[in-house]
């Protein structure tokens, strides 16, 4: 009993925050609603026992993909009323094309539900042993039979993270930055000189 | 009772919501790259929803993998976004082929 109103408070308040994301008048609306809706997801995935996935939504997306949208939304000083314009224009459209969508996937249920197709049965291979946490079972997968994959994946974060520094760095010509090569060759006797001033003279008062 | 048609039925209202706010927010880019987030958040609660059903923890691990992908997307998109701010004063898509050179 308690799952079925959890299952439809947190699908209630996704949906719901979903809609509000993408028709919010500010953006920094939209991110915070978004943040909302990734909230209540993770709770539609512990609520199946994928806890794992459902705090790593959490800390990946409230910590790091809103706080970058936010910080993008805030630094960009933006006319957003102008942006706006084509909405009223755009609406029909937009909705024909969701319908369209969503006729496809209901129609798409409700043939699931007269009959299922038999696509073969999991072998079994990837359940989660009895008594093991659904991060150990996670874990013996990750780190096993899906090691390569893992490897890529973050070789994929490795190439966004250099792309993204690549594509905003830019060189300014009005900052001192740091030569280090000429650090490295500088000498004591360069930098320092032993002067033996004549008593009284060396000073300037 | 909650079965897999409720799930489905949440990750789909969810990807439509996505794609209904690619079409209705045509010109500002920051809206459009949270819709596209809302439809891989969908195809996630889908992969772990089946994932669940099917005693199968491969879902969870792919779901795992969109995850990654999301990021590195939304970090390129949001650099790109910012580079093309820098140039031009303002986000409007409409006239973004003119980036082609």
């Amino acid at each position: 009993m308690i799952q079925t109103i959890a299952f439809y408070l947190f699908a209630t308040l996704v949906i719901a925050s979903g809609a509000i994301t993408i028709l919010a008048r500010n953006p920094v609306h939209s991110v915070l609603w978004l943040i909302l809706a990734f909230f209540n997801a993770a709770g539609l995935m512990v609520l199946v026992g994928a806890e794992f996935i459902a705090m790593l939504l959490v800390i990946v997306y409230v910590g790091a993909v809103a706080v970058l949208f936010l910080f993008v939304v805030m630094m960009l000083d933006i006319d957003f009323a102008e942006l706006r314009a084509g909405f009223v224009r755009n609406f029909p459209l937009g909705m024909l094309v969701a319908l369209v969508l969503l006729a496809e996937i209901v129609l798409g249920i409700g043939a699931y539900r007269a009959g299922a197709l038999q696509l073969g049965t999991p072998d079994g291979s990837a359940a989660t042993g009895i008594g093991v946490s659904n991060i150990e079972a996670i874990g013996a997968l990750l780190y096993g039979r899906y090691l390569f994959l893992f490897e890529a994946a973050g070789i994929i974060l490795l190439v966004a993270m250099i792309g993204a520094i690549v594509l905003t760095h830019r060189q300014r010509g009005d900052t001192r930055g740091q030569n280090i090569s000429r650090q490295i060759a500088r000498r004591p006797g360069d930098a320092t000189i032993n002067a033996r001033p004549e008593v009284g003279k060396g000073v300037t008062l | 009772m909650i079965g897999i048609e409720h799930y489905v039925v949440v990750s789909s209202i969810l990807f439509v919501l996505g794609v209904l706010g690619i079409f209705l927010n045509r010109k500002n880019v920051i809206v459009i790259l949270m819709a596209i987030e809302l439809i891989l958040l969908a195809v996630n609660i889908n992969l772990v929803a089946f994932s669940a059903f099917l005693q199968d923890l491969t879902g969870q691990i792919f779901a795992m993998f969109v995850l990654t992908v999301a990021a590195g997307e939304a970090a390129i998109g949001l650099a790109i976004l910012v580079i093309y701010f820098r140039g031009r004063g303002t986000i409007a898509v409409d006239d973004v082929n003119r980036m082609k050179g």
